[in-house]
C-alpha cells in the first residue's frame, strides 16, 4: 500500500516539477509549486500512516506544510501584484533584469 | 490499520483522479480551469488522506484549497490573459528540459517509494484527530503557534508589497512594460 501511494505523489511531484518549470505566467508556476506540496502533504501523512505507529508528530508536521503552502500562496500573490504594478510584467520573460 | 480491498480501490481512484487532475491543470488554455483542475487534484488527495485515517488534515486540506483556489482563479481574471480559454493558448518556456525533469523526478522517487524498505509500524485505530489535538495544544504548542506568528508576519508582508503607495512613493510611478526579447525558439 506504501508503495502504491508513494508512486502516486511521486507523479504529483513530477507535474509540479514540470509546471514550474514550463510555464511563463507566475500563478501558473505557483500552481506547479502547489502541487509538490501536495506532494509533499500525501508523502508526510503516508509515512505518518505506515510507519511512525500513528505518532502525533507526523500529524503535525503535515499542518506546518499547510502553513507553508497558505505563506507561499500569500507572499507569491502579493509578488505578483508588486511586479505588475512596477512592470507591468504577468509573464516570466519580461523580468529579465532585477533592476529596471 | 491493515488496509483492505476497498481501501485500495479508494486509494487508486482518488490517487488516479489527483494524478490526471493535476496533469490537466497544464493542459487546459483556460486558466481559470486551470485553477480548478488544481482543486481537483487537492480534493482527490484530500479524500486519499482522510481514506489513511488522518480525516481531520483531509478535511483542512479540501477547505483551505477550496478557498485558495477560489483566490487564485480571481488573480487569473484579473492580471491573466485568456482566462476563459476561448483562444488556443500555449504559454511555456523550455518545454524539453521541463518534461524530461518532471518525468525524471518521477521516476527517480517512484523507484525509491518501490524500492526503499520502511519500517512497518501502521498507525492503530484509535482516534488520531484526538491525539493531534492533544499535540497541538500540549508538548508541540510552540510549534503550533509559530506557525500563526508566521501567517501573521506574512500577512503584513503581503499587504505591504502589494499595497499602491509603497515606501518609495507610488506604485505606478514610472512603470514601463519591458519589451519581450524572446526567441522564436525559445517558446516552443
Amino acid at each position: 500500500m506504501i508503495d502504491l501511494l508513494l508512486v502516486i505523489a511521486a507523479a504529483i511531484f513530477g507535474i509540479g516539477v514540470y509546471g514550474a518549470l514550463s510555464q511563463q505566467s507566475f500563478v501558473m508556476i505557483m500552481m506547479g509549486l502547489e502541487l509538490m506540496l501536495n506532494s509533499a502533504v500525501l508523502v508526510t501523512v503516508v509515512f505518518w500512516w505506515g510507519t511512525t505507529g500513528g505518532n502525533p508528530s507526523g500529524q503535525l508536521l503535515v499542518i506546518v506544510i499547510l502553513a507553508v503552502m497558505a505563506i507561499e500562496a500569500a507572499i507569491g500573490f502579493a509578488l505578483v501584484t508588486a511586479v505588475y504594478r512596477s512592470r507591468k510584467a504577468d509573464i516570466a520573460e519580461k523580468l529579465k533584469k532585477l533592476r529596471n | 490499520m491493515t488496509p483492505g480491498p476497498l481501501s485500495y480501490f479508494l486509494i487508486a481512484a482518488f490517487g488516479l483522479g489527483a494524478v490526471v487532475a493535476g496533469w490537466l491543470v497544464f493542459r487546459t488554455d483556460s486558466m481559470l480551469r486551470a485553477a480548478y483542475w488544481l482543486m481537483v487534484s487537492f480534493v482527490g488527495v484530500g479524500a486519499m488522506l482522510i481514506v489513511l485515517d488522518a480525516q481531520f488534515l483531509g478535511l483542512i486540506l479540501i477547505l483551505m484549497m477550496s478557498g485558495e483556489m477560489t483566490i487564485m482563479a480571481i488573480f487569473m481574471i484579473m492580471f491573466m490573459m485568456n482566462p476563459a480559454g476561448l483562444n488556443p493558448m500555449t504559454m511555456v518556456h523550455q518545454h524539453r528540459t521541463s518534461i524530461l525533469a518532471g518525468v525524471g523526478s518521477f521516476l527517480v522517487l517512484a523507484w525509491v517509494g518501490v524500492v526503499a524498505e520502511f519500517p512497518n509500524r501502521p498507525a492503530p485505530v484509535e482516534d488520531p484527530t484526538v491525539a493531534l489535538g492533544e499535540e497541538l495544544l500540549g508538548r508541540s504548542m510552540l510549534i503550533f503557534e509559530s506557525a500563526g506568528v508566521a501567517l501573521l508576519a506574512v500577512m503584513i508582508g503581503a499587504i505591504a508589497l502589494a499595497a499602491k503607495q509603497g515606501r518609495f512613493g507610488d506604485a505606478f510611478a514610472g512603470s514601463v512594460e519591458p519589451e519581450l526579447d524572446v526567441e522564436v525558439g525559445d517558446r516552443t
